[in-house]
């Protein structure tokens, strides 16, 4: 391969045209198969529907941060919503290396850093489907911005790191593992994440080994981050550390993909 | 005459054991498949129990000395269900690759082709549901029904699963497609938390109360948690037992139905 072809295929350019390759094949992958979309969007939208009907009550106990169970719970359920979205996105590169399509994408010239990384925007972006589901039938069934329509924005923000995080969680394992089988490890460790954390009620409410757990977890502080603009006024000492916990886990998970990305390459 | 219906029945009982030995050792094979029906449960009791106790003083709620107790039949039930459908799963497999079409040619009575599998995934649940109640006892639960009234919870999930499983098979036989059972499980799931698995009905309200009190879960639940709560009733027996096994006797009625369909149209 000439100097020319090889500057051109590890240029930032190309790069950014595989990333987004890769994002409109993913999307297109779930636009085309009606049976990804179902469980993506309906199982956040039954933990909405589902958390705000059972535990309406919740309110009525003192300390409890809101009035409106759809200010706590909507939240929560976007980011579980973020957290399948992520988890899909490294299900559909498990599919890939069972199909023998990744060992070509493997064999193109170039940095398999974009592989990587397309598939971790395309999680994100898939996650936008969730989240904006969750919020119109949350809005229906009376959620307020207290803190304006940036509100809006905090909850976006987050669900697109958190489906980031756990894709890069997932990748990794898929990159170990290579079977889709290995899924069903990371649907446990973000389903763990999100119930070990504050998610249904707010820290005070926790006693014992939870609240000690629920405390250091970072998704406590994505939570509060996102959840801001719907209990009060967003403020930079509830941005900060929600922000800070995303870059955290994004680092962390990436370096790991990426070094089992390497392994796998090699 | 009579001895040959014996011998009939007597045959019709050996296919069936075998073949729900045959769905229990598949099961045995894949324990990862069955571990999250373990693992979820356990981890939800856990994390409510230490993030509801303040919950139990609010008027309306059961007389409990701890939310383990409360929450006990919910885990049970999630529990059993996750693998409920497996019945109806390995049906359609078995149909996908041509095993079902080898059994119809052998002198096989068609009951048993439905009930071994349901048998097998009755044996599974009633293992699963002895070790979950199990584990709540070793944590500090306690049923008030003592043994028997034990004895009715773990029966009253098998029933269950018997009912589910049945509708599993019932969509197996119509479909053919593994595909299109596992589609259920997001039913199951929304119908645990579309009652008063987690939350009692009273300290509901709205379209959501109205649901939870129509849902057949909690018909099942309710009882299931007074034999647990308050101690033995025959009432509460009756309903524990008598409501999945009407759900039983119309999904598997449908199931064998449905079977005669299939093998008189082809």
């Amino acid at each position: 391969m000439s100097a020319v072809a090889v500057a051109h295929v590890t240029g930032v350019g190309h790069a950014g045209s595989v990333v987004s390759a890769i994002c409109v094949r993913g999307m297109r992958r779930v636009l085309a198969r009606p049976m990804l979309i179902m469980p993506m969007l309906l199982m956040p939208l039954i933990f909405v529907i589902s958390f705000t009907g059972a535990f309406g009550s919740l309110t009525r106990v003192e300390g409890y941060g809101t009035d409106n169970v759809f200010n706590w719970m909507a939240v929560y359920a976007a980011l579980q919503g973020a957290v399948f979205a992520g988890v899909g996105g490294a299900s559909a590169t498990a599919e890939d290396i069972e199909n023998g399509f990744f060992d070509r994408l493997l064999l193109t010239p170039g940095s398999r850093v974009p592989l990587l990384v397309g598939t971790v925007a395309y999680s994100s972006l898939r996650s936008t489907i969730p989240t904006t589901g969750v919020l119109i039938v949350s809005v229906m069934g009376g959620l307020s911005l207290t803190g304006g329509p940036l509100a809006l924005l905090t909850v976006y923000v987050a669900t697109w790191g958190m489906a980031a995080v756990f894709c890069l969680v997932g990748l990794t394992v898929v990159y170990k593992f290579r079977t889709m089988r290995s899924m069903i490890l990371i649907q446990v460790f973000g389903f763990s994440s999100m119930f070990l954390s504050t998610g249904q009620v707010p820290i005070h409410f926790m006693n014992g080994w939870l609240h000690a757990v629920a405390r250091v977890n970072p998704v406590t502080n994505v939570l509060r981050f996102s959840r801001q603009g719907f209990l009060g006024d967003i403020t930079w000492s509830l941005t900060w550390p929600g922000l800070l916990a995303l870059a955290a886990m994004v680092l962390v998970s990436g370096v790991l993909a990426l070094r089992q990305l390497g392994k796998l390459a090699a | 005459m009579i001895s040959g219906t014996l011998t009939g029945l007597r045959l019709s009982g050996i296919q069936t054991l075998a073949l729900a030995r045959r769905s229990v050792v598949s099961e045995w094979r894949q324990l990862g498949n069955v571990a999250p029906g373990l693992v979820f449960p356990l981890l939800l009791a856990a994390v409510y129990t230490h993030q509801f106790e303040r919950v139990i003083d609010l008027p309306g709620f059961p007389a409990v000395d701890s939310f383990l107790d409360f929450v006990l039949p919910a885990s049970l039930l999630q529990s059993v269900s996750f693998g409920a459908t497996e019945a109806g799963t390995e049906l359609a497999r078995d149909i996908e690759n041509g095993f079902f079409d080898r059994l119809r040619a052998s002198p096989c009575a068609r009951l048993p082709l439905l009930m071994g599998r349901l048998g097998g995934a009755m044996a599974v649940a009633a293992a699963k549901g002895s070790l979950i109640v199990m584990i709540f006892m070793v944590f500090g639960a306690e049923i008030a029904g003592g043994p028997a009234a034990t004895v009715v919870v773990v029966a009253a999930a098998v029933l269950l699963v018997l009912a589910i499983g049945g509708l599993g098979q019932v969509l197996a036989i119509l479909t053919g497609n593994q595909e299109a059972v596992n589609a259920t499980f997001p039913l199951v799931f929304t119908s645990i938390f579309m009652s008063s698995a987690f939350f009692p009905t009273t300290l509901m309200s709205g379209w959501f109360r109205q649901v939870a009190e129509a849902n057949p879960v909690t018909w099942i639940i309710d009882p299931v948690r007074r034999l647990i709560i308050e101690g033995w009733t025959w009432s509460d027996v009756g309903q524990a037992l008598g409501v999945p096994l009407a759900l039983s006797a119309v999904t598997v009625t449908m199931a064998v139905v449905a079977l005669d369909r299939r093998l008189g149209a082809t």
